[in-house]
């Protein structure tokens, strides 16, 4: 059923990458060939895989119940914001926190998780940019 | 006897102290990750690249440093095999058929010197093949023109599935995902923009360190977040290491089972397909048939430890002869290097040996003093390295994310780009659940361009006839290979893929070399 699910989008993502293809604007000064032709192959060839996999599925993958799957989308928003607010409050507190977030979730007690995320941000700061010289995002405490 | 002669110049530009002190940071870099469970060689050379690049290292160093990577986590990954029964990455799963076996019997000591042995003769050959092979591939490659490299390019993608696939729509459809995010950008040939949709982040492309990032190392965390399994550390800490050495007579015996998986690695390694996986496979099961006459192999057979390491370390060496010589990799690590050539402005190919021979012949000489020095990281001082095994994943994995997170940002400064990663990385977990394969994704995007201007460049020269492309003899050979490469494993595929389960406990999900 993944597979046959996985088809579809597949075999949609293959039309709506034509579609954008045959949108694409020509401009007057061309080659032979022209900008569209190979996106064009492209989602064919996708298109063609597409099918074959949805008439032809693999067994389902063992999917994580949904408490864990929801653990991983937490991941993700963590992630995100911390994407996001890097360049606001700074390279150390940002990463002190998204670090002591993930391995607490991953297993560690809550005291050793702070620990941790913060070994692991100073650590990389002192690695990657007081030894290295890396720029990395200033907050407003200037780290 | 040039070849000696370009070797030599080769090593002048590498014994300079700091290429020196970068190929032994490279090299205990790369053993350790190697060694962890879940870092592999193609992730671990993955994180890296962006630091490498942003902290403005020039192309020789870079790749020195890079390549001392890949190499030292060939050398690492047989050490969890051997202590915990868990391969350190892919390659290594045929390791631990017999070095767990022979650690339980109070050998491990024994079994790391020996496999750091095996590994050191499997990749001194292979980079005397490299040495010899390439520059013989390079000849033939100045014969191709735009038709032949797009020809050579789908025959890439075509055989990447390897022998061991079992769905070739799956890698279809991965080859396609990549080429189409190649498209993504200002078309370099006409200045229009393609699937921009708009937004201007986009009109430079995607940067291909970006998606290889987020697909091999961020993927790895959200596997990690599924399961959770944090054990690994609890069996190695009661493993008794053991005496260091090898006697001379177990040694003696297991030399010709070196050389012999040597050459059968180094063979798997530069055929598009194979890949370091199947070289160690390959040795394993040729030297079972071939010395395992008392029915001692995956019981601790010394030799059983020594065929997979040559074998893999082999591979990885014979893996770098298409990258450098025809600029297209045939492994997800080699892909992976390939990218950071590409960040680095050198485009590998024939023209690399004649116009940039310090870049290949540097990064050559490199090989060997890594060769050498990971001979004496692994054999005294691997005491460390097993030690380095106990740092759980939840401690370990957090620090990759974090490191991936420095890199990206190092590049670009941009937070479009860190959303973009985070994206990738969730692609990747999801793609790696429907058992697609991510190589022939990063491929895609990092040949995608170069594949399509071949293509255009030799239907413009023939004034828009198509059929340019399949019409010298060279060509149309290697359009048929191409078919016969995909078609293969329809058929093959699945008893290979069997044969390979049977023999060793397959990891799921696990990158494949």
């Amino acid at each position: 059923m993944s597979d046959r699910i996985f088809g579809i989008i597949g075999l949609a993502l293959s039309i709506g990458y034509a579609w954008a293809a045959m949108n694409i604007e020509e401009s007057f000064l061309s080659d032979a060939v022209g900008p569209k032709a190979f996106p064009l192959i492209i989602a064919a060839v996708l298109g063609l895989a597409s099918i074959t996999v949805i008439l032809k599925p693999d067994p389902d993958p063992h999917w994580p119940n949904p408490v864990r799957l929801l653990e991983i989308a937490a991941a993700v928003v963590i992630l995100l914001l911390y994407s996001m607010m890097l360049p606001v409050v700074g390279f150390v507190i940002g990463t002190a926190l998204a670090g002591a977030y993930l391995t607490w979730r991953l297993g560690s007690k809550p005291l050793g998780s702070v620990i941790t995320g913060a070994t692991t941000s100073v650590g990389i700061y002192v690695i990657f940019h007081l030894i290295l010289g890396l720029s990395l995002a200033k907050g407003p405490l200037g780290f | 006897m040039e070849t000696l002669s370009s070797l030599a110049d080769g090593f002048i530009i590498a014994l300079t102290w700091q290429n020196l002190l970068l190929a032994l940071l490279g090299c205990f870099l790369g053993t350790i990750i190697g060694a962890l469970p879940g870092l592999g060689p193609s992730n671990g050379v993955a994180i890296l690249i962006p630091l490498a690049f942003s902290l403005g290292l020039g192309p020789t160093p870079a790749l020195i440093l890079l390549t001392s990577v890949y190499y030292g986590a060939m050398y690492g990954g047989r050490i969890s095999s051997i202590l915990l029964n868990i391969p350190g990455d892919e390659p290594a799963m045929m390791t631990c058929l017999d070095g767990y076996p022979m650690a339980k019997a109070g050998r491990a000591g024994e079994a790391l010197a020996l496999s750091g042995i095996a590994s050191f003769i499997g990749s001194f050959f292979a980079t005397w093949g490299l040495i010899l092979l390439a520059p013989q591939l390079v000849k033939i490659a100045l014969l191709f023109g735009p038709a032949e490299y797009f020809a050579l390019f789908t025959l890439a993608f075509a055989t990447l599935g390897g022998v061991s696939s079992t769905n070739q729509s799956k890698t279809a459809i991965a080859t396609a995902l990549g080429l189409g995010l190649a498209m993504v950008g200002v078309d370099t040939q006409t200045g229009v923009p393609r699937f921009t949709f708009g937004e201007v982040h986009l009109y430079d492309g995607i940067d291909f360190l970006v998606a290889i990032v987020g697909l091999f190392a961020l993927s790895e965390v959200f596997v990690f977040l599924e399961h959770r399994h944090g054990s690994s550390d609890a069996e190695g800490r009661k493993m008794a290491i053991g005496r260091m050495m090898p006697s001379w007579a177990v040694l003696k015996s297991c030399l010709p089972t070196m050389f012999r998986t040597s050459f059968l690695g180094f063979l798997a390694g530069v055929l598009p397909g194979a890949g370091a996986s199947l070289g160690s496979f390959i040795s394993y099961s040729m030297e079972k048939k071939l010395v395992d006459r008392e029915g001692t192999f995956g019981k601790g057979d010394p030799r059983g430890v020594a065929a997979p390491e040559a074998g893999n370390n082999a591979a990885a060496g014979g893996a770098l002869v298409p990258m450098l010589a025809l600029g297209v990799p045939g492994s997800g690590t080699t892909a992976v290097l390939l990218a950071v050539l590409l960040a680095l402005n050198i485009t590998p190919g024939p023209l690399l040996f004649s116009q940039k021979p310090d870049v290949v012949w540097g990064l050559i000489a490199a090989l060997f003093i890594a060769n050498f020095m990971l001979l004496a990281l692994n054999i005294p001082m691997v005491g460390i390295f097993t030690r380095l095994l106990l740092v759980p994943p939840r401690i370990l994995m957090p620090i990759v994310a974090m490191v991936s997170f420095v890199g990206i940002y190092g590049i670009s400064g941009s937070t479009f780009d860190l959303y973009v990663m985070v994206g990738f990385g969730v692609m990747g977990w999801v793609l790696r659940k429907l058992d697609v394969p991510l190589v022939p994704v990063i491929l895609g995007t990092l040949l995608g361009n170069a594949m399509e201007s071949n293509m255009r460049r030799a239907i413009t020269i023939d004034n828009g006839n198509w059929w340019t492309l399949i019409d010298s003899p060279l060509s149309a050979s290697l359009w048929a290979l191409a078919i016969i490469g995909f078609v293969l494993p329809m058929i093959f595929g699945k008893v290979m893929k069997a044969r390979m389960k049977r023999m060793a406990k397959d990891e799921e999900g696990a990158l494949t070399d």
